[in-house]
């Protein structure tokens, strides 16, 4: 064991000069990315700020006094697509799992429904969202059916949840077809039945290994909500709209922009160290 | 003393490729039958049929005289009989050793919780894994997953345990860890059917040795009369090849 003990270890010389030569090596690298960066960068504003349309789009774009005025009424809009995109993603969560566990099974008694579920995915992944949005966020209100709401929040949400219901059960399913056939086997070979091996040992593992997808998705779907502004929904896209539309000024629009930027850069930055680990994880799983 | 598993005249067939052809055998109770042969002669897949994990095209399978190739037959409740232990270990990598090994007792034969633990943990003392019970597999060296492994068909109490090349994929060292547990489950009278190229092993626990070629059974007998002195051309060939690899 006395070799495996760190704590006695010093270096050597030869070693020491190394560490010296590597400092200097990774202090000129740092300097050359500082002076590099500063001129690239300073290059760049300096361009933006001194041509000659710089003051005009400063004033239609930039206007923080204007920016600061309409902050509240955009930010009380963006109150409504957060709402949106956490009562969505959970029922998006619970549909797009049974969508995805019935596109799975390979029970008889499920076939009819195995052949609905995928039907349900070819349409809700091929259709363009913003035509679903108006299909359901229109069309349903003109059946005056009594006992379904013609709000168009309500509505909104629906349209919304119906498509990435379906990306999102894609999704799961194909964590669900990486999970290795000699889980399933050694599961079974135990006396589990089918479904317990679903429940018990093939999804958790799915569901771990699609985790940065769905955290893709998420982002996705909160910026999506911005669509369901079409339908009236004073949502932070409408707000910013109605601002702009009144004084012909975008700073509205950029104030929206920055505020979804806001939540969705953390949240991809979160994603990506997410599937960094997972890809980490998977590498040192070896042969299981 | 009768037969645990009789298998009649078996047929397996993978598209073109037929892998069983004809295949007899008959395993008593508490004995090792141990198959050899070459890759592809048919053992994995014969291990695989028996445990219901494929289907067999023609033959008839007994499991203590009740035919279990029957389509009508609940295969959940055969399996429950059976145990399986994987070339590749094939433990669950979500879960802990602990968790690994009492989750078919608990949802399979519906033990409570407190007792599925306390044989499990009464399992991993005796193999000498108890200080690994909340590891995940991933921490354990390739000995250590396969002890587990073994532990996790133990504790299901099976009939009969089905062994398919379970140190091919261990470092050398490690093998002889793995082959003691199941040296120990032959001393206390387990029936177990097992696949190995591990010929020393083979001569120390096999009742029966088979030897596999095309998917028939070429050369059967004990021990000595299959490894020590084979009768058939291709047995000899066969344990010609093995002995300059240096397994024997």
């Amino acid at each position: 064991m006395s070799e495996r003990n760190n704590s006695a270890w010093s270096p050597s010389s030869r070693e020491a000069e190394r560490a010296i030569a590597r400092k200097r090596i990774s202090r000129k690298q740092g300097l050359i990315a500082a002076t590099s960066s500063i001129f690239v960068i300073g290059t760049l504003i300096a361009i933006v700020l001194s041509s000659p349309g710089w003051e005009v789009v400063k004033k239609t774009f930039f206007n923080i006094d204007y920016g600061r005025e309409v902050l509240p009424t955009v930010f009380a809009g963006l109150w409504i697509n957060l709402q949106l995109t956490f009562i969505g993603g959970a029922c998006i969560g619970v549909i797009a799992l049974g969508l995805a566990l019935m596109r799975t099974t390979k029970s008889p008694a499920l076939t009819p429904f195995r052949f609905l579920a995928t039907a349900y995915v070819d349409i809700f992944r091929g259709a363009p969202l913003i035509l679903i949005i108006l299909l359901v966020g229109f069309g349903v209100p003109a059946l005056r059916l009594t006992g379904i709401s013609s709000n168009v929040i309500f509505l909104g949400t629906v349209a919304v949840v119906l498509t990435y219901s379906a990306y999102v059960a894609e999704v799961i399913r194909s964590g669900i077809l990486s999970i290795h056939p000699s889980q399933r086997a050694a599961a079974r070979s135990l006396g589990l039945t089918s479904g317990q091996t679903m429940r018990y040992v093939v999804l958790p593992q799915a569901i771990r290994r699609v985790v940065p997808p769905l955290l893709n998705d998420f982002v996705s779907l909160l910026k999506d909500t911005g669509l369901v502004s079409i339908l009236g929904v004073t949502d932070a896209v409408r707000a910013a709209q109605i601002n702009s539309s009144r004084t012909f000024n975008y700073t509205p629009y950029v104030v929206a922009a920055v505020l979804f930027l806001l939540i969705t850069i953390p949240m991809t930055r979160y994603t990506d160290r997410a599937i960094r680990q997972r890809t980490n994880a998977q590498n040192s799983e070896g042969s299981i | 003393m009768g037969n645990v598993l009789e298998l009649i005249d078996i047929r397996k067939s993978f598209g073109e490729e037929l892998v069983l052809n004809h295949l007899s055998l008959s395993v008593p109770e508490h004995t090792a039958t141990v198959l050899i042969g070459a890759s592809g002669s048919g053992k994995s897949t014969l291990l695989r049929c028996i445990n219901l994990l494929e289907s067999i095209d023609d033959g008839r399978i007994l499991l203590d005289g009740d035919e279990i190739s029957d389509p009508l037959i609940n295969v959940d409740a055969v399996r429950r009989k059976l145990g399986m232990v994987f070339q590749s270990f094939n433990l669950f990598p979500h879960k802990t050793v602990l968790e690994n090994i009492t989750l078919a007792p608990i949802k399979v034969q519906g033990k409570n919780k407190e007792e599925a633990i306390e044989s499990a943990q009464k399992l991993l003392r005796r193999f000498d894994l108890a200080d690994k019970a909340d590891q995940y597999p991933d921490r354990l060296s390739g000995g250590q997953q396969q002890r587990v492994a073994i532990i996790r068909s133990l504790a299901c109490n099976p009939r009969l345990l089905l062994l398919d090349e379970i140190t091919s994929a261990l470092d050398p060292v490690l093998v002889n860890e793995v082959l003691s547990i199941v040296r120990d489950l032959k001393s206390d009278g387990m029936t177990m059917v097992l696949a190995t190229h591990e010929m020393g092993f083979a001569t120390q626990v096999a009742d029966e040795v088979c030897f596999l070629e095309s998917g028939n059974i070429l050369e059967r007998g004990s021990a000595q009369e299959v490894l020590h002195d084979p009768k058939n051309l291709k047995t000899k060939e066969f344990l010609k090849r093995v002995h300059e690899a240096g397994r024997i």
